[in-house]
């Protein structure tokens, strides 16, 4: 169920019930049981997102580091609030849990890649990269 | 004396994730050597070896694999690679630099065992990672390494499949990581049954740790008795400990088993930024209790941190220098578990939503003496009332914050306000680089 409903996160940009139905139908399961999967995992997305996913790691050791910080600076200059999608459709901004990057924190991921040991000036430069 | 690196030795190295690097430095050697042995025998070493799970529970390996029921096939293995517990980031990082030491540890493991399927599950957020292995596994399979006949010397089909998660702490707890696997939201499982008899798709399963794993070519090459030497006691080996927070140089660092957590901060990360001193220290991932900077010159020996007061868990050591604010670090830690909390047991699901809200009404200076001992009983009406161990991860650092710092938390309802501020919060991580495995990163 997991990577089929990846994959129809893929294709479709989001998990809409449509999608959810159909990853069910060719598992032959019922669409209940993809709901249940779509909605526990916090990787899938059950309603449209920007373009792109930012998801900045706020946990302890990554707020040590000032990732708390880049957190407020991000919804400051994106003009969004956590969950939120900027006005462009360029950017959805989240706040996450632990990523595992502990040791070069602060870290983000932008579409699922990890970007560690970050400061305002880098970010700016990662998210400047993006269309 | 130099210390013995097991899992580190390649870290850093041209290619190190590469086959050819992996083969040139003597690679698949052990997995050769264990064709050669008896599997029982194989499971006698790693007995001898004193290897204890790396994932958390330091549970000893050898012994959780002869829980196996005698008859029963198929058999699975399962790699926990959910690497999810803050604080702790190793695991990612045996699969960055050297995928084939885990391929060839799963591969001994599964000749051991008569097991011909194994499953590496690992976290969703670790999309690189996955790749790596993944492609390791196909450069495995095409040398012929993996397939139908091991080595191609030795008829023992073996299929290693790479599953991703898709974000949910909870997936590593071992029954929830098989329900997920099982393509299901993760809830953990009622025990007993363990895994051990009925796990993956109701067989028998053995599920380790990916630093666990990754031991078994080194036990298998130089004997389970070279391994348990370099311990004390029931511990044998090396250990992949991960340093965070306020320190020098955090990272991740290979030392003995039994390694001084005071030396490991002081000299290994080059002791605090600014020379501040060491208010508290989370030994073993952010579950594990709490310890006081005057608590901290002891051995990080699983049964040693259990002395003091705590867990050497996952290794996952954060250091919070003096003017850090334990009421907000504990607020941070209390919204991890109240946010991955599955929802399967009520204790847990409201206990957690609970201790967060008190946490945060401390913290802003809205909370009164009450309020603290209210947090303290919620606290300790979660620990064993529910079906894993999430309910007492996120119990065990409330009750121990408050216990270790019981002023702190009464000055913030004294002074309806937090004494500290930012201060703490925010250091600037440009001027320390990392150093994991003797890689600066």
């Amino acid at each position: 169920m997991l990577p089929a409903l990846r994959l129809g996160q893929e294709v479709f940009g989001y998990l809409s019930p449509a999608v959810q139905r159909l990853a069910a139908d060719r598992l032959g399961t019922s669409p209940a049981r993809a709901e249940e999967v779509a909605t526990f995992y916090v990787m899938f997305h059950t309603a449209p997102i920007g373009r792109h996913l930012v998801e900045v790691c706020t946990n302890v050791s990554c707020c040590l580091t000032g990732g708390d910080r880049l957190f407020e600076y991000l919804k400051h200059k994106l003009g969004v609030a956590n969950g939120g999608t900027s006005s462009d459709g360029r950017f959805t901004l989240r706040e996450v849990e632990c990523l595992g990057a502990c040791g070069t924190a602060p870290a983000m991921l932008v579409d699922e890649e990890m970007h560690e040991r970050l400061d305002p000036k880098k970010v700016e430069e990662i998210l400047g990269r993006l269309e | 004396m130099s210390e013995t690196l097991i899992l580190t030795k390649r870290w850093g190295k041209p290619d190190s994730a590469a086959l050819r690097t992996y083969r040139a430095d003597g690679g698949y050697a052990a997995l050769d050597k264990a064709l050669g042995m008896e599997p029982a025998a194989v499971v006698d070493e790693v007995k001898k070896s004193n290897l204890r799970g790396r994932g958390g529970a330091g549970f000893a390996t050898g012994l959780k694999w002869t829980f196996l029921p005698k008859d029963v096939r198929p058999r699975y293995l399962t790699v926990n690679a959910d690497e999810s517990e803050p604080g702790t980031f190793k695991d990612r990082y045996i699969i960055e630099h050297d995928p084939h030491m885990l391929i060839e540890g799963i591969a001994i493991t599964c000749y051991a065992l008569d097991i011909h399927a194994a499953y590496v599950y690992i976290r969703g957020e670790f999309a690189k990672q996955a790749r790596i292995l993944e492609a390791a596994v196909e450069e495995a399979r095409a040398a012929g390494i993996l397939g139908s006949r091991l080595l191609g010397k030795k008829d023992f089909d073996l299929e290693i499949v790479v599953h991703r998660g898709a974000g949910a702490y909870i997936c590593g707890e071992e029954s929830a990581l098989l329900e997920s696997l099982e393509g299901k939201k993760g809830y953990p499982r009622l025990k007993p049954p363990f895994p051990a008899i009925v796990g993956l798709w109701g067989k028998p399963t053995i599920i380790n740790n990916v630093e666990t794993i990754a031991n078994v070519p080194w036990i298998v090459a130089n004997g389970g008795d070279a391994f348990a030497a370099l311990g004390v006691g029931k511990s044998g080996g090396t250990r992949l400990f991960g340093v965070s927070g306020h320190v020098n140089r955090p990272g991740v660092f290979e030392k003995p088993v039994a390694y001084n957590l005071k030396k490991l901060i002081m000299e290994d990360c080059g002791g605090v930024v600014g020379g501040r001193k060491i208010k508290a220290v989370i030994p073993g991932g952010s579950s594990s209790p709490v310890l006081r900077g005057d608590e901290i010159d002891i051995s990080l020996e699983f049964d040693a941190v259990k002395a003091a007061g705590s867990m050497s868990g996952s290794g996952g050591v954060i250091v919070f220098d003096d003017s850090t604010c334990m009421v907000r670090a504990l607020a941070r830690i209390s919204k991890f578990y109240a946010e991955e909390s599955c929802g399967q047991c009520t204790p847990c699901r409201e206990g957690t939503s609970w201790m967060e809200g008190i946490v945060e009404k401390i913290e802003h200076g809205h909370a009164t003496a009450e309020d603290v001992a209210k947090l303290e009983q919620v606290a300790g009406n979660i620990g064993g009332q529910t079906i894993c161990a999430l309910g007492d991860a996120a119990s065990m650092p409330v009750q121990s914050f408050v216990k270790k710092f019981r002023d702190e938390f009464l000055r913030h309802v004294e002074e309806r306000r937090c004494p500290y501020g930012d201060h703490g919060w925010g250091l600037d991580q440009s001027s320390r680089p990392a150093v994991v495995g003797g890689v600066r990163y």
